[in-house]
């Protein structure tokens, strides 16, 4: 079955469909290549940020080729710039769907968040207010985006260090109300979560028994820096550099013990590991889905003799 | 022209990206009017993690591009120099590692450094070995393609470049301090002044920089402009009396600079 299954995909050249329903992966790092590639069943799912991938040949593209030859790819952009006042590019777009269509994601997402403005890329993933107008553009980009791929994108909660006077949503509703009107998903960020609960001081588990989960179609987790605002409050910085806190493990398994498992995605960019420690953070992820999921097979059975 | 009470509030509540935009590469403005900390309270060092993320992050991006200056210069120097760079040249493309392209020219007209003349084209080459690194995947020209020419038929060969081919020509020896610089600190001392010219090429994976002189430049420069192989090999002997044809022949099939080759028609000859 197996072997029949990539003699089609080599007539067909496209790649095998996996099913890594309710695993963990890890961000997929060049460096790491060698080590996933001897042992791909080590991990469930590979995500890579679309942008890396944008050149026109080369290494990233023979290596990304070969990884999603064994795993399943989920597709992550991080410069479309859905919450930006400017039209969405239409040149960074087409570039998007061709990477959809060259690698057949199993997931894909982008971010509640803007980069770019009147032709200045700023690298990061900026914030916007949550007011009608807002609504309104972020749903016209995310529509846009869906019709040119022809599929649905998940769309990621942020972290935020700042909030703005004008906004009138709360992000829970704002993010409710996105879906409601494109039919996007959520990729559901625990850590950004925390983060932005702590830096404006409302509670994280609050925050999540008010987030449409529902929707969420993907998790992520990953560390986060601690830092101080001008009071000497504490001010913490999604910084992608460490391991996945505590608190935010906790906050995890809440949300998995609410909704059963959902395909959880430990982000690591900066100060990246050796590939053993971020495998670890994925096969702890992994354990919790394992645990959650056993009960969910448990219950189904009990409903079924009963 | 007027505008209503409820266009200006349209207007204000638009220009966030606006108000971020004009203060986060100048840290001598203000935090922008409307971001506040919760519960009102201020959002300065808040408002300035943004600012931090944005610079610290494309100036990393430029000491990865450029790791050959970022050791010359020392990676303290560089960081200033890379700020003041992107201050003056934030980048306009969302793919980072199309960034930098102006860097060289940026560097020439640096005065703390005008003493190390041959930075400027260190960067080239080095912009350029990333260029070559994500430029379109090609086969290159197979060995066997010069011999399918009859022998009276090879002086008007023409050849496409392969997508990954640049070429550099120096006054200073750009490619024996790139190659130095690239796995580390500098071993040996190395005479700056020696004019040198580089050809970067990416026949398969593997980013190659190839040493050439002067005669080899001018050679592949022409035909890499189109010139038939006899009219590149004059112009290299005009710039290069002891210019030798049998050794560019094998460094242009080597190297894998060229994806293609055909003769010259007549058409071809009209232009």
């Amino acid at each position: 079955m197996a072997r029949e299954s990539a003699v089609h995909s080599a007539i067909q050249r496209r790649f095998p469909a996996f099913d890594p329903a309710g695993r963990a992966g890890a961000s997929f790092k060049p460096q790491h290549f060698d080590a996933i590639a001897a042992d791909p069943a080590s991990v469930g799912f590979v995500e890579v940020h679309a942008e890396n991938y944008m050149g026109a040949g080369g290494p990233p593209h023979a290596s990304l080729t070969e990884i999603r030859k064994v795993l399943p790819v989920s597709l992550h952009g991080v410069c479309m710039s859905i919450g930006g006042h400017n039209p969405i590019d239409r040149e960074h777009l087409a570039r998007f769907a061709s990477l959809v269509e060259r690698y057949e994601p199993f997931k894909i997402s982008e971010h509640l968040a803007w980069s770019t403005h009147d032709d200045v890329f700023f690298n990061d993933l900026l914030p916007l207010p949550y007011t009608d107008e807002t609504l309104a553009r972020v749903c016209e980009h995310i529509d846009q985006v869906q019709n040119t791929i022809g599929r649905p994108v998940l769309l990621e909660n942020p972290s935020t260090y700042i909030l703005f006077c004008e906004s009138e949503w709360a992000e829970t509703d704002f993010l409710r109300e996105i879906v409601k009107r494109t039919g996007c998903g959520l990729l559901l960020d625990i850590n950004n979560v925390f983060v932005s609960a702590t830096n404006h001081g409302y509670s994280a588990t609050e925050y999540l028994a008010d987030f449409p989960l529902q929707h969420v179609g993907e998790i992520h987790l990953a560390g986060h820096d601690e830092q101080e605002d001008d009071e000497g409050s504490p001010l913490l910085i999604d910084s992608h550099d460490r391991p996945v806190a505590d608190p935010v493990w906790s906050l995890y398994e809440m949300v998995i013990d609410e909704r059963g498992p959902i395909d959880t995605l430990v982000e690591w960019d900066s100060e990246v590991p050796d590939w053993p420690i971020l495998r670890s953070e994925a096969t702890a992820a992994e354990h919790i889905l394992d645990r959650y999921r056993g009960r969910q097979q448990r219950m189904n059975r009990h409903v079924l003799q009963s | 022209m007027s505008y209503s009470p409820d266009t200006m509030a349209k207007r204000h509540r638009l220009a966030y990206d606006d108000a971020f935009g004009a203060v986060l590469l100048d840290p001598e403005r203000d935090t922008p009017q409307g971001v506040i900390g919760p519960r009102g309270k201020a959002a300065n060092k808040r408002f300035n993690v943004y600012r931090n993320n944005v610079t610290h992050g494309l100036v990393n991006a430029l000491c990865e591009i450029f790791p050959a200056v970022t050791l010359i210069l020392g990676e303290q120097n560089f960081r200033m120099i890379a700020r003041d760079f992107l201050r003056a040249r934030p980048p306009s493309s969302r793919l980072v590692f199309e960034y930098g392209h102006e860097f060289a020219d940026f560097l020439a007209g640096f005065a703390p450094i005008q003493h190390l003349r041959y930075l400027p084209d260190v960067a080239r080459l080095e912009r350029a070995w990333l260029d070559a690194y994500h430029a379109a995947d090609r086969t290159p020209l197979a060995p066997s393609a010069l011999g399918a020419f009859a022998p009276e038929r090879l002086a008007t060969a023409l050849f496409t470049p392969h997508p990954a081919t640049k070429l550099i020509a120096s006054d200073y020896a750009v490619h024996t301090i790139f190659m130095a610089h690239r796995k580390g600190p500098m071993p040996e001392r190395i005479n700056a002044s020696v004019a040198e010219a580089a050809l970067v090429t990416r026949p398969l994976l593997d980013v190659r920089v190839h040493k050439l002189d002067r005669g080899q430049f001018h050679f592949l420069q022409a035909l890499c402009q189109g010139a038939t192989l006899q009219k590149a090999a004059s112009r290299a002997l005009e710039n290069h009396p002891s210019f030798d044809l049998s050794t560019a022949i094998a460094l242009l099939i080597e190297s894998g600079a060229f994806e293609s080759c055909r003769s010259c028609s007549v058409t071809d000859e009209e232009d």
